[in-house]
């Protein structure tokens, strides 16, 4: 289980990895963490020709507050966010701390990155799910200059993504804070893969649930966005009842096996509950 | 160890060249044709060698009886491939890094044929997996046949009619498999150092495939990162590596890598059972009629061959309980899989999963407490030495008193309490059960599996040095079972010394004249009896002398504290080192030691013995993910004299979470083609510290007389136990819900469907449904 | 053609310089460069953390990152563990609580409590096993190894 050959660079602006990434042609991928890449190779089912390492680009490791844009730069490691404890950067945005825990064991959490894991763009990545459920945009930067992708058009296929050969993601700009929010998700043993996973956020207003957004996990090749269930929602007190409904919307946008429909009615209703319980400074 | 310095195969450093295989992508097929020319010509290779390279060796372990069919393992497949997996040419190169390049680029062409997956399968295809077994039965034994056994059948108040099953699972030892390879010029000898469990076999093994004399085949073993019996056997890749040593005059290596040691290495335990048991309305068992299928996987393993699960379990079968009547048919069964080698509590954790839940079954069929049912059949303390119908005589244990304590130590633990609590949702469960293990299986009792090598005696030589330190050889071989530990201390004992001043060496074929490795359960038993005889031989020559020097008999002669004293007159005393120096340096003033050097040399040849134990463990479910934890779990066992109490539990809680990974993680799985699916550590589920709970262990100790040291073995019976004790508990949580489970992996997607209807939808979801 | 970089680390105090293949992970530079073979490989996917090493006193897969990667950083394995022929505590601690068997796991695990008591001094005992879960240990069971890092954060509590 060696890699194949490579040729490695290491880019020391994000500017210079996307004129690499040019220069070397399309068999070329970026390197961050490598915690979903390296495997793929050691098991040779990846043959990059070229690596570009963008860790030197520390530039990119921030977590930072613009208005109601949370923006969280490409090479923050998922264990910087899980550790971040400043209220005012998070507030509306309390579940991304909570849920970074989520992922794979501490070793992994303290290599991989932010985007990495939205440039891997796997459906069931607790951070694709949370892109999803915040409606983020993801900067990208090439030698043509710089755009911002949408979430909706992000995920391409099984791990493909909407970025060209070329652009590299420098920033994901998570929207739409929401005061409560929650993710969860199943894995029969500790730090695995969730089989499933479910991620919900909304608002309260005068006790009345609005704004809500629920996102699947390991049901699609992408995080799958069940619109239904803000509408079915809007207005509702946040009950039991409410969640079993939701759950019930869910479970019908999601065309997976038996038992992942089941444990995505109790992810969905467990996720709905821990939002409502978590100490968040709200917002609404 | 902890300082990094232990020395693995991998860790040794030789400038040698790199092994990778280029192994079939498919799981049954014709080879058409294989191209190397590529590969050859890439850079950093050195060869590219199929099984005509290297003239086809191949290695046949057999069985002496006509029940048999005997099958030859290619070394390198040539013609046909018969599993996923398997090696079909070597690349050797300077790296593995370029081997593995240049094992992409070997081209095989091969006519797929349809895969035997079940065993069921055999009926189905054309072609055969062996041409001489048509119908894929490689073994057929009925092994016991009561003539009486139909008719007791027929007038018992209950008979049951079960099937059971069990998934394929592999050792998967921390350390793969590993093998480096070197020629020895000035010894004539290729000198293998490899991660066995059996030197001496090893060494008769790739002597007979490369048709040497076994002197010209040195086997040395540096330390085992685990073995769990995967390492009990020859792999045919060591072989290959060997052949290439020997034919190139190189050092030449291989490390298995974790995704070739899940797929190609060998398996263990995939086994059914169709069993037939009478009961009369006491409950009391009149009859047991078993039917054991065991899928082999495509080759017979070295030298065990593929009859050890099946004549295991038809042997073992009865286990604590008076069965009445018995009958057992064993048969082993090809399939398009890797090949099965022994693993830990070989069968045993199968056929006391069918008699204990044989014994819930019959319980809640007659009414009957699930403890009284299992207390009416055990073998009582009145009836050792208790023969079976399997004509085993069982040694005295402590069947009853296991399990006594075990229900008193769960009911001080307060899990019937537990279990009451539904106000999270959960379901819980508890699983007690009983069982005994045969230990330390000596030539006797292996003899009448008729294998051309029959295993079982074990020889021990201890000599000291004129410092009066001692070195102990012997043919097991410790690897994390603490021999260095607890042989040291049974030979210091005896001669009077501290452990320190007794080093174990083991391993290597040039070193211990002869012996047959660590597994079964037997290694302080027969490589510690010998090694207590060998002690006592020498202990006798250090008598003789010191008694000569005091003018008293030999036996008034005290060896301890490192002094050789008279006993009555502990002031006429000598050091033992100066003794040892003594008999070196000052041989001509010794009338009483012809044979010069202080040296002892003992062997050990038990029939085998019976440790036993009584499990219990707590599930948690829950039905929301149909998860479920095992929270907490209680031993009672017995192996006789405890020489080392902290190694007897680490085996006991390393070999619970073994059972543990069996029952709820762990499983080999294949796509109906026959690829295997679960062939990382991803999909193959080796469970962590979040899903193992602590142990609590209590020990009984009833000696006995079979072996030098009153102990018996101890290192499967952790793993023997936990599957059923799990699986019961999970039984018991979802008591009322659907049908029973009679097969591991027991796995969420299990729990969800079987909840199905009465499907509650998770902990608190459950609060609202009531 | 293999694609060569010179490398400088730190390793285990030690600047150390070597010429790798860009595709030569860190546990195999470790181990046949160096020499240093304490750092065990042991499923190459990142699932087995017997490859776990401190970089920059963080532990990390050893066999998911490019030892050319690592060029400037600082590097602890398992060797740095005893002073002065002295086991360190946490050692000694594996040592009494039985925390090892066959020992081919135990420098990722050493390495692994070593990182986190770094960082998280005051664990609970759930919290501990959490942590260690993120390592394979075949022989154990687990209980000595949970039992042998709680003790060393009580010992390193109690003498500061």
């Amino acid at each position: 289980m060696k890699p194949p050959p490579f040729e490695f660079h290491r880019a020391h602006s994000a500017l210079e990895a996307s004129r690499l990434l040019a220069e070397l042609g399309e068999n070329a991928k970026l390197i961050a963490g490598g915690q979903s890449l390296v495997p793929m190779m050691n098991f040779r089912l990846a043959h990059p020709a070229a690596l570009v390492d963008i860790n030197a680009l520390s530039d990119l490791d921030y977590i930072r507050r613009e208005g109601d844009v949370l923006a969280v730069g490409a090479l923050t490691r998922h264990r910087t966010v899980e550790t971040s404890r400043d209220a005012a950067v998070h507030d509306g945005f309390g579940v991304l701390p909570r849920a970074a825990r989520w992922i794979g064991h501490r070793p992994i959490r303290t290599r991989g990155t932010v985007g990495g894991s939205l440039a891997h763009a796997d459906g069931a990545a607790e951070w694709c799910m949370l892109a999803r459920l915040f409606d983020a945009q993801i900067r990208l930067l090439s030698t043509r200059g710089e755009r911002l992708a949408s979430i909706d058009t992000w995920f391409q296929g099984f791990l493909g993504n909407d970025a060209e050969p070329d652009e590299v993601v420098t920033e994901v700009r998570f929207r739409r804070p929401r005061a409560f929010g929650a993710l969860s998700e199943f894995a029969q043993r500790a730090g695995d893969f969730a089989a499933a996973a479910a991620a919900v956020a909304f608002d309260l207003e005068q006790g009345r649930v609005t704004r809500l957004g629920l996102v699947l996990g390991g049901v699609s090749t992408e995080p799958l966005l069940v619109e239904e269930a803000a509408e079915l929602a809007d207005g509702e007190s946040p009950s039991d009842s409410l969640f079993r409904r939701v759950a019930e919307v869910a479970v019908a946008a999601a065309d997976t096996d038996t038992y992942r429909r089941h444990l995505i009615s109790t992810l969905v209703q467990r996720a709905l509950r821990e939002a409502l319980a978590a100490e968040e400074t709200s917002r609404g | 160890m902890l300082r990094g310095e232990g020395t693995f195969v991998d860790d040794i450093h030789r400038d040698a060249l790199h092994v990778a295989f280029v192994r079939s992508p498919v799981a049954s097929g014709w080879v058409r044709e294989i191209d190397t020319a590529e590969a050859a010509a890439m850079p950093g290779v050195v060869g590219v060698f199929t099984g005509a390279d290297l003239g086809h060796p191949t290695l046949t372990a057999v069985l002496d009886r006509p029940e048999f069919v005997p099958t030859a393992m290619p070394m390198l497949a040539a013609d046909k491939v018969r599993f996923a997996g398997e090696p079909v040419a070597a690349v050797l190169a300077e790296s593995r890094y370029a081997a593995e390049d240049a094992a992409e680029a070997v081209w095989i062409e091969i006519e797929e044929l349809p895969a035997v997956v079940d065993i069921e399968d055999n009926a189905r295809v054309e072609v055969p997996v062996h041409d001489v077994a048509e119908d894929g039965v490689l073994l057929d034994l009925q092994m016991f046949l009561d003539p009486d056994l139909e008719t007791t059948m027929s007038q018992a108040a209950l008979v049951l009619d079960e099937q059971f099953s069990f998934g394929r699972v592999a050792a998967s030892p921390m350390e793969a498999r590993a093998c480096l390879v070197e020629w020895a010029p000035r010894d004539e000898q290729i000198v293998v150092h490899i991660s066995t469990q059996i030197p001496h076999q090893v060494r008769s093994g790739i002597a007979q495939a490369l048709r040497l004399p076994e002197r010209c085949v040195r086997v040395v073993v540096p330390d085992v990162g685990g073995g769990f019996g995967v390492k009990t056997v020859l792999g045919r890749e060591e072989v290959v590596v060997a052949a290439l040593a020997h034919k190139l005059r190189r050092a030449v290596r291989w490390t298995e890598d974790r995704q070739e040691h899940l797929m190609a290495a060998f398996h263990g335990h995939e086994q059914r059972f169709h069993v037939r048991a009478a009961f009369d309305s006491t409950g009391s068992m009149l009859a047991l009629d078993a039917d054991i299928r065991v899928n082999v996987g495509a080759y017979s393993a070295y030298p065990f061959s593929l009859g050890v699960e099946p004549l295991m379990a038809a042997s073992e079968m009865p286990g604590v309980y008076k069965v009445g009547k018995y009958s057992a048919r064993g048969r082993g069964y090809a399939s398009n899989k890797a090949p099965t080698a022994p693993y830990r509590g070989v069968s045993r954790p199968q056929i006391v999963f069918v008699m204990e839940r044989l014994m819930d079954k019959a319980a809640a069929a007659l009414g009957l407490d699930r403890i009284d049912i299992r207390l009416r059949n055990t073998i009582a303390d009145t009836d050792f030495p208790y023969t079976g119908p399997n004509f085993v005589t069982y040694e005295p244990g402590s069947y009853v008193e296991a399990l006594q304590r075990c229900v008193t130590e769960v009911e001080r633990a307060g899990w019937a309490t537990r279990k009451q609590d539904a106000t999270d949702g959960l379901l819980r469960g508890i699983g007690i059960i009983n069982f005994s293990e045969r230990t330390a299986f000596g030539t006797s009792v292996m003899g009448m599996r008729k294998m051309p090598m029959t295993p079982g005696f074990e020889v021990a030589h201890v000599r000291m040095d004129p410092t009066g330190h001692v070195t102990l050889t012997s043919g097991t071989l410790g690897h994390g079972q603490g021999h260095e530990t607890s042989f040291a201390q049974v030979v210091a004992d005896r001669l009077g010394l501290t452990p320190d001043q007794v080093k174990l060496r083991q391993g290597d074929t040039d070193l211990a004249a002869f012996g047959w490795g660590t597994w079964g359960s037997r290694s302080l038993v027969v490589g510690g009896g010998a090694a207590a005889r060998a002690a006592d031989e020498l202990a006798g020559k250090l008598r003789a002398i010191a008694g000569e020097i005091f003018g008293v008999e030999p036996h008034r002669i005290v060896l301890a504290d490192g002094l050789a004293s008279v006993d009555d007159k502990p002031e006429a005393n000598v050091e033992i080192a100066a003794l040892a120096a003594f008999a070196h340096f000052q041989s001509h003033q010794v009338n009483v030691n012809d044979s010069q050097l202080l040296e002892g040399r003992g062997s050990f040849d038990p029939p085998g013995m019976f440790s036993n134990a009584a499990h219990a463990a707590f599930v948690e479910v829950d039905p929301g993910t149909g998860g479920v934890r095992v929270t907490d779990y209680i031993v009672v066992e017995d192996c006789g004299v405890v020489v080392n109490p902290l190694i007897v539990d680490g085996q006991v809680r390393g070999g619970v979470a073994q059972g543990i990974a069996a029952a709820l993680y762990e499983e080999i799985s294949f796509s109906p083609e026959g690829q295997p699916l679960s062939v990382n550590f991803m999909d193959y589920l080796v469970p962590t510290a979040c899903e193992i709970p602590k142990v609590q262990i209590h020990h009984l100790q009833t000696p006995t007389d079979l072996s030098v040291l009153g102990a018996k073995g101890m290192g499967e019976g952790g793993t023997i136990g936990a599957p059923v004790a799990v699986a019961t508990a999970v039984n018991d949580a979802l008591a009322g819900h659907g049908q029973d489970f009679d097969r591991i992996p027991i796995l969420p997607e299990h729990i969800v469907e079987r909840l199905g209807a009465a499907r509650i939808a998770g902990p608190a979801e459950a609060k609202e449904a009531r | 053609m293999k694609d060569i970089h010179l490398v400088t680390m730190t390793v285990n105090g030690t600047e150390r310089e070597m010429a790798v293949e860009s595709r030569k992970t860190l546990a195999d530079a470790l181990r046949e460069d160096l020499r240093l073979t304490g750092t065990h490989v042991g499923c190459e996917h990142g699932i087995c953390g017997a490859c776990t090493v401190l970089v920059d006193g963080e532990p990390v897969r050893a066999c998911l990152l490019f030892a050319v990667q690592v060029d400037g950083r600082s590097v602890r394995t398992v060797e740095d563990l005893a002073q002065d022929g002295e086991l360190s505590d946490l050692q000694q601690e594996f040592s009494r609580c039985h925390a090892l068997q066959c020992g081919f796991c135990t420098p990722g695990f050493l390495m692994l409590a070593e990182g986190y008591l770094a960082s998280d001094p005051d664990p609970s005992e759930s919290e501990v096993r959490e942590v260690l879960s993120a390592n394979l240990c075949r022989c154990t069971g687990y209980e000595g190894l949970v039992e042998a890092v709680c003790a060393t954060a009580l010992r390193r509590r109690q003498t500061p």
